[in-house]
């Protein structure tokens, strides 16, 4: 097969009744992805069972591991390897993860992992939806190192979004997160998907790594390197493994961004943390992508993500028949921040509401940026809760209720 | 490695076969931070001496690491070095197998690390029968953190978590890799060099899940808390307890009791995992 047939294969052009979890193993196979490690878990398990039929049919290789230890653990395998690659699981396969996405942070490895989410702490709810991983999505590894996760709220962007989300894992060299959940994996919709010349425009390929014209070999630039005040990051290209390029030895330690080997310097191991840190939340304005709804003459600002977006922009709509002006900042990508799409918001509004489906996980990130130009504090409401999905009527409750 | 292990240049070792060694080739120098009279850097020795003798392509033979004392054996390894998290080494090496079929992973792990931590990525790894090569450097104890007990450790002795002496009935890798379906399998130790290269050459031209364990002694850690503190103490300790695997045939479980039986085990074909996934790829590309 050359390369054309393989790219015709992988896109399913046409419209489509798809279900969400197979809408993104689309996404994801239309975005390039060619290796799927994963282990059951409800509500996830039409990733894998979708993944394991049509991977082999476009060359790509489906594992089914021993646990998600080992599946994260071959995703960064394949990932070092040139291959674009991925997993998909739910929470308590989420939390087993954590480690190895702390290193794969570290190492700055494009890989993609998709978190369907189900109702927690423990063995949860298995069936009912939830966003109570989205803390844990950043802050479930050891150590400290920001992210991108991107929150879709229909099939389609379940489609979309997958390809936006291997996109961003190449151009920022960052672990990037799908967020679903119960509720949207399993719901079903009209996904259309455009010819493969329109997806091939869409695809950001693995960028192909150019030794330095005096370099030795066994030590390639690897890692991003930042100016001074972390203002300027140049993020390189990495050798695969298996190429002469490849580092003589790529470490799971604190490294030195420059030369990649093991420091124990403070001032070393502290520029290498703020660097993989600053390199995505420093440009949080670059990476979000945001919508917006009838904000311009907004007095209360709605702003919500993944599926409860859905509901918020019903209740937008009958809030705007009564004349309340209310308007709607959706977060599509939820990692990092978008600190400067809510501080514009928050300088307009008066108040702000935040449906999520957890006891404020955003909320809290929201509540740092709500000041008005002159310091004034603006307030943040909550309508906040983890297994049951919002109605578009409590939102609307909740705005009766703080205009009163 | 213990953090007590002397460091810097009164370790510098010129060997001919150091110069094969990637720390050598960027720094001119080849070192190790073992401790003196450690088992490791003469497996690492032999194993360069294998890449240089059979003239492999390095970067088609890249070692993925795991955590433990041998962590820092890069620095006399030749070839290109992929190092991983504690136990992992099988998974993330299964992941480079299948991204790319050209490669051949060769793992090292430590006994903690292969036979405790990361004992179900071995299981299954053997199972699959990846194309891989991995290699267990058992030094019956936790080497690195401080002489903790391994699950290898010899019924009765002394370890830093085992103060009343260990009771609890150590693995053996070599049944556990038969079972598991590893289709290569040998033991050795390290007064068998000689035969641990050849099984290790072999290793590099079978294709399946090659499994080869080296009992090593550990001077720092296991030896000075069993009365081996010497490195040919523990050196002959371990030869001493070794029974070539003929002469186990004909003793008894209680005669082989607390031995190690070395030799070559186990050498089968059996399809590998990529042997199975290229079949399919294959037949749909038809489609
Ligand atoms: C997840 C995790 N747990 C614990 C450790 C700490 N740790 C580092 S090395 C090691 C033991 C290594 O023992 P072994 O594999 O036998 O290697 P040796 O040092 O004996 O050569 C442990 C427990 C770690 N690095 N990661
Ligand atoms: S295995 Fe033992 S002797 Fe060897 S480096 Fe580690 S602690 Fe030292
Ligand atoms: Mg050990």
């Amino acid at each position: 097969m050359n390369e054309d047939e393989i790219l015709k294969r992988s896109v399913l052009t046409g419209t489509h009744l798809l279900e969400g979890n197979v809408a993104m193993a689309e996404g994801c196979i239309a975005a390039g992805c060619r290796f799927f490690a994963g282990y059951p878990i409800t509500p996830q398990s039409e990733v894998p069972e979708h993944m394991a039929k049509r991977l082999p049919e476009v060359g790509g290789v489906f594992m089914q591991m021993e646990d998600e230890i080992a599946s994260i653990s071959a995703v960064v395998g394949a990932t070092i390897t040139g291959k674009k690659a991925m997993s998909s699981t739910s929470g308590p396969g989420f939390a087993l993860m954590q480690e190895t996405l702390s290193w794969a942070n570290l190492i700055e490895m494009p890989i993609v992992v998709a978190n369907v989410q189900r109702v927690g702490p423990g063995s949860g709810v298995v069936s009912l939806p939830t966003h109570g991983d989205v803390t844990q999505i950043k802050r479930g590894g050891n150590g400290e190192y920001e992210v991108i996760a991107i929150a879709p709220n229909s099939c389609q962007e379940l489609f979309d979004l997958s390809i936006e989300a291997f996109n961003l894992a190449e151009k920022w060299r960052v672990p990037t997160f799908i967020l679903s959940d119960a509720w949207l994996g399993h719901m079903r919709e009209k996904v259309v998907i455009p010819e493969p010349e329109e997806i091939k425009k869409r695809i950001v390929p693995r960028p192909e790594y150019i030794p330095k014209e005096n370099e030795t070999e066994g030590r390639p630039q690897i890692y991003t390197i930042a100016n001074k005040d972390f203002t300027e990051f140049n993020i390189p290209a990495f050798p695969p493994l298996g190429s002469k390029n490849f580092p003589y030895w790529w470490i799971t330690l604190t490294h030195s961004q420059i030369s990649g080997m093991i420091t124990e310097t403070p001032s070393v191991a502290d520029n290498t943390n703020m660097t993989i840190n600053y390199k995505i939340s420093k440009n949080e304005a670059k990476i979000s992508i945001v919508k917006r709804y009838e904000l311009d003459d907004a007095e209360i600002a709605i702003i919500t993500y993944g599926t409860p977006s859905r509901s918020a922009l019903e209740a937008m709509k009958a809030c705007r028949k009564e004349g309340i002006k209310v308007g709607i900042l959706r977060l599509v990508t939820v990692w990092p921040i978008a600190e400067t799409a809510i501080r514009e918001v928050a300088e307009k509004v008066k108040q702000i509401v935040v449906p999520e489906m957890n006891l404020g996980q955003i909320a809290e990130q929201i509540e740092r940026f709500a000041f008005h130009t002159d310091g004034q504090r603006i307030p943040v409401h909550r309508v906040s809760h983890t297994a049951i999905l919002h109605t578009p009527k409590e939102i609307i409750d909740k705005i009766r209720e703080i205009i009163q | 490695m213990s953090y007590s292990a002397p460091r810097g240049k009164e370790n510098i070792t010129p060997h001919p076969y150091g110069t094969n060694t990637q720390m050598y080739k960027l720094m001119g120098f080849p070192f190790t931070m073992f401790c003196k009279g450690c088992g490791y850097g003469s497996i690492a020795q032999a194993i360069c001496r294998v890449f240089k003798e059979e003239n492999l392509q390095e970067e088609l033979f890249p070692f993925i690491i795991n955590i433990g004392c041998y962590s820092s054996m890069p620095t006399v390894l030749p070839g290109k070095i992929l190092m991983t998290l504690h136990g992992r080494g099988i998974a993330v090496a299964t992941g480079v197998k299948m991204a790319n079929p050209k490669l051949k992973p060769i793992s090292i792990h430590g006994d903690g690390d292969l036979l405790s931590i990361g004992t179900n990525h071995f299981i299954h790894g053997a199972r699959r029968n990846v194309d891989m090569i991995v290699i267990l450097l058992n030094n019956n104890i936790y080497g690195m953190t401080g002489g903790q007990h391994a699950p290898t450790t010899p019924m009765g002795s002394k370890t830093s978590t085992t103060p009343y002496r260990y009771g609890e009935k150590p693995i053996d890798s070599v049944e556990l890799a038969k079972v598991s379906g590893a289709t290569y399998i040998a033991r050795w130790n390290t007064s068998t060099m000689r035969e641990f290269m050849k099984s290790f050459k072999k290793a590099l031209h079978h294709k399946g899940f090659s499994f080869i364990e080296i009992v090593s002694q550990c001077p720092t850690q296991f030896g000075n808390k069993n009365a081996l503190p010497k490195a040919l103490d523990g050196f002959n300790f371990i030869k001493n307890n070794s029974v070539r695997i003929n002469k186990a045939k004909d003793m008894s479980s209680e005669e082989l009791k607390g031995k190690y039986i070395i030799g070559e085990h186990l050498d089968i074909d059996r399809p590998t995992l990529w042997d199975r996934k290229s079949e399919i790829i294959e037949k749909l590309k038809e489609k």
